[in-house]
């Protein structure tokens, strides 16, 4: 039983970060048809920015050296800075190319964006040490919950309550979702369009650097690759969702981080190692029965 | 009885123009290689027509579909594997691969054989994963070939008693030259061809257009995409069988992102929506990533040598990706193929008309 309740509390954490990311990229997905790979260097880079670039493996601190509200707030500046870099050169230019352009140039993007944290910072994965008082464990009620899954939890559920209230009470939040029913309608009424995308690729932004920072808070590592995985999972937390509903990704978020915690769980020893294939397989498996995800949106349809 | 002959000779070069147009460039471009140039040259041009399969067996799903396929290069690793299984190492697989069948473990199998049934394996494998894949609408089919990469890089990175996990497998025999590779190239192409011509792969390419006006003309998307996605499969096999014979080495993390994506960058700069671009981007980015790499190590200019710090290459394809899509975006070829130039045949249709008169 307590074990349940662990394995529970592991995979709301895990469910919760890649709610986050895909929100993040749903976002982005609604306001512009575009599914953005270069949210996992968003990831990368928010991390990076606590360090020196230096080709050292434990690195002195640049931003992390500065007290937390200093060091957050510096992360943030850095990724939205990037986001909304990334938006008005390389993106806005092509808006109104079909997607699969889009998608091909996002890619390039993160290639580009990759390579340029691995040019600056080498490519070896480096240690850093932030955060470590957190990851004592806190027992609540015979559970052991390590404080860096509590911190992560708190973070994600602020954030998706904030990300609600901002899409249902603020103005710009209810710009944002009419142009994700529907853009041409939406710019009609009098939504301007720069300002909608470049304030959903901001949030991403945000969403990426609160991603980085508990990244390398549970993990203590930096790595070039760090974003990659969750971003990989966040593409199917949204398709399984439906694409373009946005939640439909949270909820894909929350599925696919459950499914990971308990595969990890209950799969046998000799074949954990193949637990990721085993996720890709069953969201394959699902998109079978429902190829337009749980919850279809009409903006996802082709529209004619 | 010559002019009513020739019309029809000069029809057909004229209908299959950007084939044999590039046929004729490779064979001259290779020919010329093989006299003149030094072995490292003739590797890069060897390496390059390997390319040139790879991107036209992407092409042949991604160019007529008009849906990215990120999840090619699975097929590719497929094959060389099943090729290294079957023709690697006698002494050493028993040993090193002791999860192997013993038809596998303890057999060594003639290489055009493995050849054969690991292009065979290739296209199987591409006609199942299809069979699910192909049911989705494009974006959504786009990311679920991300997933079948990403489950076969996870199997075969973990599998360890079969596929040696993340070590490479060396060892296969080395019998790759420029030649083989040329005809590997021209098969492929040759094929990408006869199925863009095909009613199948006019439909498809119909369906690019337009989806949903192609499905209401009663055009099938289903099984119009699941033949193009096996044929690339069965492409992107050979790619892997002549990639491993070349390089005598196979090692499962050179079968991933970075291999599709620059597969992906030569298609987008060549131009996906036609044949010929495939196979232009691949020369044009082969030439700009040697070009670049010959920098960073360094040229010397007078009494300094100039360079450029690693990691430039990839900086500057990812660069030209961008600025291709951007300003035209559908690639240097624009989306057409080859033809044979129009005073041509104008001069041609003249001279005849004046002997029939």
């Amino acid at each position: 039983m307590q074990n349940l309740v662990q394995i529970l509390v592991d995979a709301v954490a895990l469910g919760s970060l890649y709610a986050l990311v895909a929100l993040a990229i749903g976002l982005v997905f609604g306001v512009m048809r575009l599914i953005n790979f270069a949210q996992a260097d968003y990831i990368t880079i928010g991390a990076f920015a606590l360090v020196v670039p230096t080709a050292s493996v434990s690195p002195p601190l640049l931003l992390g050296a500065l007290p937390l509200a200093f060091m957050v707030g510096g992360v943030v500046t850095v990724v939205v800075l990037l986001a909304l870099a990334t938006e008005r050169l390389a993106f806005r230019p092509m808006r109104g190319s079909d997607p699969a352009t889009l998608l091909i140039s996002s890619f390039a993007v993160s290639y580009f964006l990759q390579n340029l944290v691995m040019m600056i910072h080498s490519g070896r994965p480096k240690s850093v040490g932030i955060g470590n008082s957190l990851s004592a464990a806190i027992e609540i009620g015979g559970i052991r919950v390590p404080g860096t899954q509590l911190l992560t939890m708190g973070v994600t559920s602020v954030m998706l309550v904030a990300m609600v209230f901002f899409l249902k009470k603020t103005p710009m939040g209810i710009q944002m979702r009419a142009a994700a029913e529907n853009f041409e309608m939406a710019r009609l009424m009098g939504v301007k369009a720069n300002r909608v995308i470049a304030a959903a690729f901001a949030i991403s932004g945000i969403m990426a650097a609160a991603v980085s920072l508990l990244l390398v808070v549970q993990t203590g590592t930096l790595d070039v690759r760090m974003g990659l995985m969750p971003v990989i999972f966040a593409f199917f937390a949204t398709v399984i969702g439906g694409m373009g509903s946005l939640p439909g990704a949270a909820l894909g978020g929350f599925i696919v981080g459950f499914v990971i915690v308990a595969l990890q769980a209950f799969l046998p020893p000799d074949l954990r190692a193949f637990r990721d294939a085993f996720v890709f397989m069953l969201v394959i498996g699902f998109l079978l029965f429902r190829p337009k995800g749980l919850i279809v949106n009409r903006a996802a349809r082709e529209r004619v | 009885m010559k002019t009513a002959e020739l019309p029809r000779w000069q029809a057909f070069v004229q209908r299959h123009f950007a084939v044999l147009f590039i046929a004729a460039c490779l064979v001259v471009f290779v020919a010329v290689v093989e006299l003149f140039a030094s072995v490292l040259v003739q590797r890069v041009v060897t390496e390059a027509l390997i390319r040139i399969v790879i991107v036209v067996g992407i092409y042949v799903f991604t160019g007529n579909s008009g849906i990215i396929s990120f999840g090619s290069v699975t097929f590719m690793a497929v094959a060389a594997y099943a090729t290294g299984w079957q023709t690697c190492c006698a002494m050493l697989k028993p040993i090193t691969m002791s999860g192997l069948p013993s038809i596998l473990r303890d057999h060594t199998y003639p290489v055009y054989v493995s050849a054969a049934t690991s292009v065979g394996l290739a296209a199987l494998l591409a006609f199942i994963t299809g069979l699910i894949l192909m049911r989705l609408s494009g974006l959504a089919a786009s990311i679920s070939t991300l997933a079948i990469l990403f489950i076969l890089n996870v199997t075969y990175s973990n599998w360890e008693t079969v596929t040696m996990g993340t070590a490479s497998m060396v060892g296969l025999p080395t019998y790759i030259t420029p030649w083989l590779a040329l005809a590997a190239a021209l098969l492929a192409v040759l094929c990408a061809w006869i199925f863009q011509n095909s009613a199948r792969g006019l439909l498809l390419r119909a369906s690019r257009a337009d989806e949903v006006a192609a499905a209401a003309c009663g055009v099938s998307l289903y099984w119009s995409r699941l033949i193009a996605f096996t044929l690339s499969g069965a492409i992107m096999g050979l790619a892997g069988v002549l990639s491993a014979h070349f390089l005598g080495t196979v090692s499962i993390n050179s079968y991933f992102l970075n291999l599709t994506f620059l597969a992906l960058a030569m298609l987008v700069v060549g131009g996906m929506k036609s044949l010929s671009g495939a196979v232009v981007g691949v020369i044009v980015v082969s030439t700009i990533i040697d070009v670049f790499r010959r920098i960073e190590v360094g040229i010397p200019v007078g009494d300094v040598t100039f360079s450029l710090p690693p990691g430039t290459q990839e900086l500057v394809l990812a660069g030209v990706m961008i600025i291709i899509l951007m300003f035209r975006k559908d690639g240097l070829m624009g989306g057409q193929e080859f033809r044979l130039p129009v005073r041509f045949l104008r001069q041609h249709r003249r001279s005849l008309e004046a002997k029939d008169t």
